[in-house]
């Protein structure tokens, strides 16, 4: 049986508090800021599946080649195969992972899994959003009615917990605090305080849980724009401790509003993955993040980001 | 029946499944295809909530999402919140229906989307639960979609993902699953539920045509047959129209040409193509 947590992880937790963070320029670029990330870390990766993946961070993450990271996220999708193949995981947490649904499975993904050379630890959906958000209210876990009765639950070796008041037995769920939260923003100013636009995914509280914050984001704009409309402000400048801009910072993956996913990149990545496996993978990685990622985004060239963007028009209020 | 794809028959007769006024949890692909159809036909007030923090999302024909989590998704949406929130409203009781799809199913209605073979040594690792699990959990009326075949209509999944009725009788409350029950389990050869007591998979209807030993052949495990078994409707021109509108966008509906009425007309009459 995996143990659910590793030992240290269950250790430092309960000490962990966190520390509101000063209000100066966080400003510094993705190279700077996965200086951060230390081998041995658990990331875990706002955003969901193809949906504003901090992409520029995991590109950034990817070429500096750090090893024995656990990654979590909601639902992987590619970046995942990237990070294996380079041979940084030991362990995945998520609920899912694929490329996506008209891609199939994903074929490195199931090398490494099947292989048993790294631990996916598979927990529900809401599992993995109550463990951030555990992690984000300082609590060692959150009660919940799901999981019950499954072998997700045994293989966790999840515990249940008997309430009080009532006498109902329910699932407890862990708290996850991540070392580190990469996350990706349409707004940020450079003191940190960080506005999206539509579904937050899991990001906040993601965010919240973890010991350090990074953000990338489409525009950086100044304080008094930020203040102008404060109730899109998801995070404040004291929870985060790096911003980066990064302009299509989430490409090939969407961004709400902005730009939609560059799904003839995924056919290319997901064809070149099942025929090479993590040969593919490694080469991704060492043609595209490792030449940096303004040179990815002038790859993909302009034409093509515009359509992306004129998805996102069609699709989002104005 | 040459006309209709076994996704749409799946897809409409499911549709038929859900009420008006509802709030149903829709996975992916069919399952939520079949909430567009009933929403454009029989249930305009269907509210289609998604798990990406999606709610009351109408979809742009031709334009649909292979992601919950993606602006294809969110189209028309009424409300846009995190995906934690979209499950506590699961939780805390809001959905009517929840409508999932199925790699492996078993004659209790465990669902297995992690592992074909074991943990330990696994054939295929499959991508896992996504929302399935939590949607099985939580959602009031659970509906399942999925083709009729005997490698997925099994005696036991090889790993409970998402737990039906677990070992049948009152497992799933002695689990702890206190709410929710697993309604309908429609494929493209019959609609199926499950015997109150033993909470084994019964036959309750077949599809235009299927015969009882057909569906029986198709199922890896003893099924039950219900007092009656009737046959199901076969879709309507406006159900076919409305489905691959939908899918293929105002064009395709446009296109509806003369001979495909006809065709989706032989259909409505049964008759052979």
């Amino acid at each position: 049986m995996e143990q659910v947590l590793p030992r240290t992880d269950r250790e430092r937790r309960t000490t962990d508090r966190a520390t509101g963070r000063p209000s100066v320029d966080k400003r510094i670029t993705a190279e700077e800021a996965v200086q951060l990330i230390h081998d041995g870390d658990h990331v875990a990766i706002g955003g969901t599946l193809y949906s504003r993946t901090p992409m520029a961070l995991v590109f950034a993450l990817l070429k500096s080649r750090r090893r024995h990271l656990t990654v979590s996220r909601p639902l992987a999708c590619y970046e995942i195969e990237l990070f294996l193949s380079t041979g940084a995981l030991d362990r995945i947490v998520s609920s899912w992972v694929g490329i996506g649904l008209p891609w199939g499975l994903a074929p490195i993904f199931r090398h490494y899994v099947e292989r048993g050379e790294v631990a996916y630890d598979e927990w529900s959906h809401l599992a993995m959003g109550l463990r951030y958000k555990a992690g984000a209210m300082g609590v060692p876990f959150l009660p919940t009615l799901t999981m019950l009765g499954s072998d997700l639950a045994t293989r966790l070796d999840l515990q249940t917990v008997t309430c009080p008041y009532t006498g109902e037995r329910l699932a407890a769920v862990p708290a996850l605090n991540p070392d580190v939260a990469l996350i990706h923003a349409h707004r940020a100013d450079m003191l940190g305080n960080v506005q999206v636009d539509g579904y937050q995914h899991m990001d906040v509280d993601m965010a919240r849980a973890a010991r350090t914050v990074i953000v990338s984001a489409e525009q950086i704009v100044s304080p008094d724009e930020i203040a102008e409309r404060p109730d899109r402000t998801m995070l404040p400048h004291f929870a985060v401790d790096a911003v980066v801009a990064a302009p299509y910072g989430a490409y090939p993956h969407e961004c709400y509003g902005r730009y939609g996913p560059d799904l003839r990149h995924f056919d290319a990545y997901a064809a070149a993955a099942k025929q090479d496996g993590p040969a593919a993978g490694l080469r991704y990685v060492q043609e595209n993040a490792d030449a940096g990622f303004a040179d990815f985004l002038k790859t993909a060239g302009l034409d093509r980001l515009a359509a992306l963007a004129a998805d996102a028009e069609e699709l989002t209020p104005r | 029946m040459s006309d209709v794809t076994a996704e749409e028959l799946m897809a409409i007769t499911a549709s038929r499944l859900l009420a008006d006024h509802k709030v149903v949890f829709a996975g992916v692909g069919m399952p939520l295809l079949a909430s567009a159809v009933a929403r454009h036909r029989h249930a305009p007030h269907l509210t289609i909530v998604l798990e990406g923090g999606i709610i009351g999302t109408t979809l742009l024909p031709g334009k649909l999402p292979i992601s919950t989590n993606e602006m294809r998704a969110a189209y028309g949406a009424q409300m846009l919140t995190d995906i934690t929130d979209i499950f506590l409203y699961a939780q805390r009781g809001y959905f009517d229906y929840g409508f999932l799809g199925a790699a492996q199913v078993d004659m209790y209605g465990n669902i297995n989307t992690s592992v074909i073979g074991t943990m330990e040594r696994p054939k295929v690792r499959l991508p896992g639960s996504g929302g399935a699990n939590d949607i099985i959990s939580l959602c009031n009326e659970v509906l399942i979609v999925t083709q009729h075949e005997p490698r997925r209509f099994v005696e036991r999944v090889d790993f409970i993902t998402s737990p039906g009725y677990l070992s049948g009788g009152d497992s799933r409350a002695r689990a702890g699953l206190l709410t929710g029950r697993l309604g309908a389990v429609v494929t493209d050869l019959a609609l199926l539920d499950f015997e109150p007591a033993s909470r084994r998979m019964r036959l309750r209807a077949l599809q235009p045509g299927v015969t009882v030993s057909q569906v029986r052949a198709q199922t890896g495990f003893e099924l039950l047959l219900g007092d009656e078994i009737t046959e199901l409707a076969p879709p309507t021109p406006e159900e076919i129209v409305i489905y691959r509108e939908l899918r293929d966008g105002p064009a395709a509906g446009q296109a509806v040409t003369a001979d495909r009425i006809a065709a989706a007309d032989r259909v409505a009459a049964a008759e052979p193509a």
